[in-house]
């Protein structure tokens, strides 16, 4: 007996209630930029169509190329400085005790204070008149310049990272340390039945099996310090010169400075396609870390 | 290859203790022999992973040494012990093939690489497993990657034992059966010490020569299969083992008769003498195969109702009362079954007695 296929479309309304919140969040703010970056606009209700002139401009802007390569260092060492940290963190955290909630309270606590009060910590806690470490630095008469954020870009960078660092090493751990509890004892066990070294037990066990946090982390910290903006921005603005101006703070520079609506739009729907792309790389590359050939 | 000995080995996970009720382990003193074939029997909870946690040094006992060929190394860790073992779910190195898997051991001992080859070669065709050699072990099955984990356990051809943890828990029923023979072959060739924990007594049974027997934290029995059989040397022994288990009636001896409920049942005079001389709660043990079954009175036998028959396909299972206590017994498929009424025999060979849960006599 033939079953009889019943056609209702009426079952495409229970998607409706989605795609208007994707359409407000998403789609609909995106479109707008799209609109944006095609136009030069002049004011209220004065606006030319002018192609892809933006999209050119934009990508033969050499400013942008700038804050494009400081954009990629800046990231590139935030990874390369917060993931082996965070695991060498989570690795050394206690695993059972009182020490397990101390730890944890300790390093959720960089996490919970907003950006911009971490640069405002950071600017007091380095500057060369009443901060900590500026005025220590200094007292050590190491420096051929004294140490100010102002003076040098290095100086300027120094305090960045390490604000940085402060700031998100926390997290890389925190997401490490649950991998690491996840592993279950029978690992171990037969690590030491096998007679595996400690480096064997981190490079063929926990390694392994962080697999999944540290894609998450990698991920994360990936996009946020790509989109970096509040603590440059408390720290000197972007200065000294253009020496930490990032691209975040180039676009609002573009946007909100010069009002510059049509290439901001243009940049900014750029920018949103280097982020989605590197994303995509990273994923897929930690997909397949360590897999070697592909299990039919 | 080694004989391992445990003297008065105690284990409390707790960090102080106080009572004896408290220990894991309580007074372990047992000698495995070199080239035997274990089973390390008992229920969930009776301590039969921490013992082999302690013969392989993943656990350091709260008392009392381990020996391996008299030499004790109740402070060395496992990767000094040169001991295997194999754990009930599987453990794989994701990320190797099930080659390296194997190799694992022997790599991180410093193990030439042609002999490393040679018996990663030798466990792969034992265990069936050369067909996916290069394959990366994540991929495979749960039967496959237990069979991993048992092949890690068997390439090492020095050690002084292998322990088995439950290590077929996981894998189906027809595959179990087939490794479990191909593990009691290794055995019969290689002549390596093995021990086999299992709670599955029909496992425990087929598996090995000796079967120890453990419950709440003691061994209770180390003996051949026939004997836990025959002589169960305590009460739990003989409701674990058997199936159903040995009834146990409440009893009162009056010389060599043995009194349940009015109803007197003659002993063999050496089980009655011990019997007088025990102290404690007495008790009378008998198998319900050992049992007679019986239509009509016969000599020596005792009266009971009959309360319910189970066809085994193979056997009968007969329950009937005695006063007030019940008695179970197993009688052949082909016999005629009482429907009401039926007389016991205890033949005096098979019946034994027990003074508080032990067995006296």
């Amino acid at each position: 007996m033939m079953m009889e296929k019943w056609e209702d479309n009426r079952a495409w309304y229970l998607v409706l209630p989605v795609f208007v919140v994707v359409a407000f969040s998403a789609i609909i703010p995106l479109m707008t930029v799209v609109n944006y970056s095609l136009q030069d606009i002049f004011g209220p209700g004065n606006a030319v169509f002018v192609g892809t002139e933006w999209y050119k401009e934009m990508l033969t802007d050499t400013r942008l190329h700038d804050a494009l390569g400081r954009q990629f260092l800046f990231s590139g060492l935030v990874l390369l400085i917060e993931i082996p940290l965070g695991i060498l963190i989570a690795l050394a955290m206690p695993k059972k005790g009182w020490g397990v909630s101390a730890s944890l309270v300790t390093l959720a606590i960089p996490l919970l204070i907003p950006w911009n009060v971490i640069g405002t910590i950071w600017i007091i806690f380095t500057r060369p008149d009443i901060g900590l470490f500026g005025v220590w630095i200094n007292s050590l008469n190491l420096l051929d310049v004294p140490f100010d954020h102002t003076a040098r870009p290095i100086y300027a960078w120094i305090t960045l990272m390490a604000m940085e660092v402060w700031h998100w090493t926390p997290l890389v751990a925190l997401l490490c340390y649950a991998g690491l509890r996840a592993i279950p004892e029978a690992y171990y066990q037969a690590a030491r039945i096998d007679g595996a070294s400690a480096w064997a037990v981190f490079r063929y066990i926990q390694l392994p099996k962080m697999r999944g946090v540290l894609t998450i982390a990698v991920l994360l910290r990936w996009m946020d310090s790509f989109l970096i903006y509040a603590e440059p921005f408390a720290l000197t603005g972007g200065g000294p010169g253009n020496t930490t101006t990032f691209l975040s703070i180039y676009l609002v520079k573009l946007a909100t400075g010069q009002f510059d609506l049509g290439p901001a739009a243009a940049f900014s729907l750029i920018y949103f396609l280097i982020v989605l792309l590197f994303s995509f790389i990273f994923y897929q590359a930690l997909l397949n870390v360590g897999r070697g050939e592909k299990i039919s | 290859m080694a004989r391992i000995d445990m003297a008065e080995v105690a284990h409390s996970y707790l960090p102080k203790t106080q009572t004896l009720e408290e220990y894991a382990l309580k007074r372990i003193h047992i000698t495995w022999e070199d080239g035997g074939a274990y089973a390390l029997l008992g229920p969930s909870g009776c301590g039969k992973t921490t013992l082999l946690n302690i013969i392989s040094g993943l656990l350091a006992p709260s008392q009392g040494q381990v020996l391996y060929d008299g030499l004790d190394v109740t402070a060395l860790p496992p990767e000094k012990r040169n001991i295997a073992q194999v754990f009930q779910f599987p453990v794989l190195y994701d990320t190797m093939t099930v080659a390296e898997n194997l190799a694992f051991p022997l790599r991180n001992r410093g193990v030439a690489p042609d002999l490393i080859r040679e018996r990663v070669r030798e466990v792969a065709d034992m265990l069936d497993l050369a067909a996916v050699l290069n394959k990366k072990a994540a991929g495979l099955t749960a039967d496959a990657k237990q069979k991993i984990s048992l092949g890690r356990g068997l390439v090492r051809s020095d050690v002084a034992a292998i322990l088995f943890d439950e290590p077929l828990t996981v894998i189906d029923p027809h595959l179990k059966w087939q490794l479990r023979r191909k593990l009691k072959e290794i055995h019969e060739r290689a002549g390596t010490t093995m021990i086999y924990v299992t709670h599955d007594q029909v496992e425990a049974m087929t598996f090995a020569d000796t079967i120890v027997v453990m419950y709440e934290g003691e061994v209770v029995q180390v003996g051949t299969p026939e004997a836990l059989v025959e002589k169960p040397k305590h009460k739990f022994v003989g409701y674990f083992i058997g199936s159903p288990g040995m009834n146990f009636l409440e009893c009162r001896l009056e010389g060599n008769m043995a009194h349940v409920n009015g109803a007197a049942i003659a002993l063999d005079p050496r089980t009655a003498e011990q019997g007088r001389r025990a102290r404690g709660r007495l008790e009378l043990g008998i198998r319900p195969m050992h049992l007679e079954v019986h239509n009509q009175p016969v000599a020596g036998g005792v009266p009971v109702a009959v309360r319910l028959i189970e066809d085994q396909g193979n056997a009968k299972i007969v329950t009937t009362a005695l006063g007030g206590q019940t008695v179970v017994a197993r009688i052949p498929e082909a016999q005629p079954v009482p429907s009401e009424k039926a007389w016991l025999r205890f033949p005096p060979a098979w019946t034994r007695m027990f003074a508080d849960e032990r067995l006296v006599g």
